[in-house]
């Protein structure tokens, strides 16, 4: 028996739509998890708030804690100017979050192991850093590729290397989220197809078949980890980067 | 916890009681609107500093946590070298079909994207500050 360890990253197409200049349009699978992961956040949210507490509940406290971390980490690393985009980072967190640890349901789908996802929330936050940071702070902006103190000399240098490092924040930002799911994903799928072939081999296969699952058990436990992990470290790159939006190299 | 409950923590039991005391005290001497807004001022300054005690420790712990296996050290520095070679070339091309000037575009640009590769690896490894306006990276190492 063969399993293919790629077939879970399948696009299937759901409900057909239309067709534009030759591309299918189509309410895919991926687009249904989508839904599945606003509705869960939007449900637990509003579960959560609904009724208002002194002393938080169970769910009421999820939300406050969210809230808190949330605001905490962008409050650190943007400071309190940086709080106006408190909304954005919190959806963009909790999206995240809910993509990773739904992925992780058998038979599910992950989003964020698909590299378009991530690269649009990646330039989303990109284009709002340099639309904000032109909108507040005008021509003023551009000395974030001009660090103080700098010889003069060294800027025709200095200021390409920093503008192409600039230019790689989006490809960093989301091949990180990307690569992280995909390869726990695969990893998975591979340890979990081990038992499969390993118990088709007979007795003896069975007890071999021990070892790849107490791995797959373990794996599991560590793709939670991952999947909190890397949806914490892509809002607080977004933090960092929003940071530079509002104050540039002051 | 709710945000009305810590402020009130920090009121209470930090600088709080002493004071509270004194200001019971004399309470008929001063205005009751003055009495207010000390008394705002003061929980502004306890819950600044008690976020900047937290910020600190709440750095510390994300290095912790975002530094905790190698594995995914090695690919974040990875993703993000690569990336800037991969923005240099990628540039360089697009320059080089533009103005047609290859390959010169191609060559220059490549160089720079590797410069700008090893800047975000030394940036996110904290050998260097970020974009000279110290923002903290979350691997940054305090010295």
């Amino acid at each position: 028996m063969k399993v293919d360890p790629i077939h879970q990253f399948e696009i299937r197409n759901l409900i057909p739509m239309t067709s534009v200049g030759g591309h299918d349009i189509a309410f895919t699978n991926s687009a249904l998890v989508m839904f599945i992961i606003v509705g869960a956040v939007s449900a637990l949210l509003i579960g959560a708030t609904m009724r208002q507490a002194v002393v938080p509940g169970r769910l009421q406290s999820i939300a406050e804690l969210s809230y808190e971390f949330i605001a905490d980490t962008l409050r650190s690393s943007a400071g309190n100017e940086g709080m106006k985009f408190f909304p954005f980072v919190f959806t963009l967190f909790m999206f995240v979050l809910f993509a990773n640890l739904i992925g992780l349901i058998p038979y599910s789908f992950t989003v964020t192991s698909q590299l378009i996802v991530t690269v649009t929330l990646a330039l989303l936050v990109f284009f709002i850093v340099v639309g904000y940071g032109f909108w507040k702070n005008g021509l003023h902006f551009l000395r974030l590729f001009a660090p103080t103190g700098m010889p003069k000399l060294m800027l025709p240098v200095i200021v390409p290397i920093e503008l192409l490092s600039f230019l790689s924040r989006p490809i960093s930002h989301s091949v990180r989220l990307f690569g992280n799911m995909l390869a726990g994903h695969i990893t998975l799928q591979v340890f979990a197809g081990f038992i499969i072939m390993l118990s088709g081999a007979g007795i003896l296969g069975w007890f071999g078949a021990v070892l790849p699952f107490t791995m797959v058990v373990m794996l599991t436990a560590l793709e939670l980890l991952v999947a909190v992990v890397q949806a914490y470290v892509f809002v607080i790159l977004t933090c960092i980067y929003l940071n530079d939006a509002v104050h540039p190299g002051h | 916890m709710a945000p009305v409950l810590q402020a009130a923590n920090v009121a209470g039991p930090s600088d709080g009681t002493m004071s509270d005391a004194r200001e019971n005290g004399d309470r008929d001497k001063q205005h009751t609107d003055e009495a207010l807004s000390a008394r705002l001022q003061r929980l502004n300054e306890g819950l600044g500093k008690k976020r900047s005690a937290r910020r600190v420790s709440e750095s510390a712990e994300a290095d912790r946590a975002t530094t905790a296996s190698d594995y995914a050290q090695g690919f974040r520095l990875a993703s993000e070298f690569v990336a800037g070679v991969v923005v240099g070339a990628g540039l360089g091309w697009l320059v080089d079909r533009w103005f047609r000037t290859a390959p010169w575009g191609l060559m220059i640009f490549l160089l720079l994207g590797f410069a700008a590769g090893v800047l975000n690896v030394m940036r996110s490894t904290g050998v260097v500050a970020g974009n000279a306006l110290g923002g903290h990276n979350p691997g940054d190492r305090k010295e």
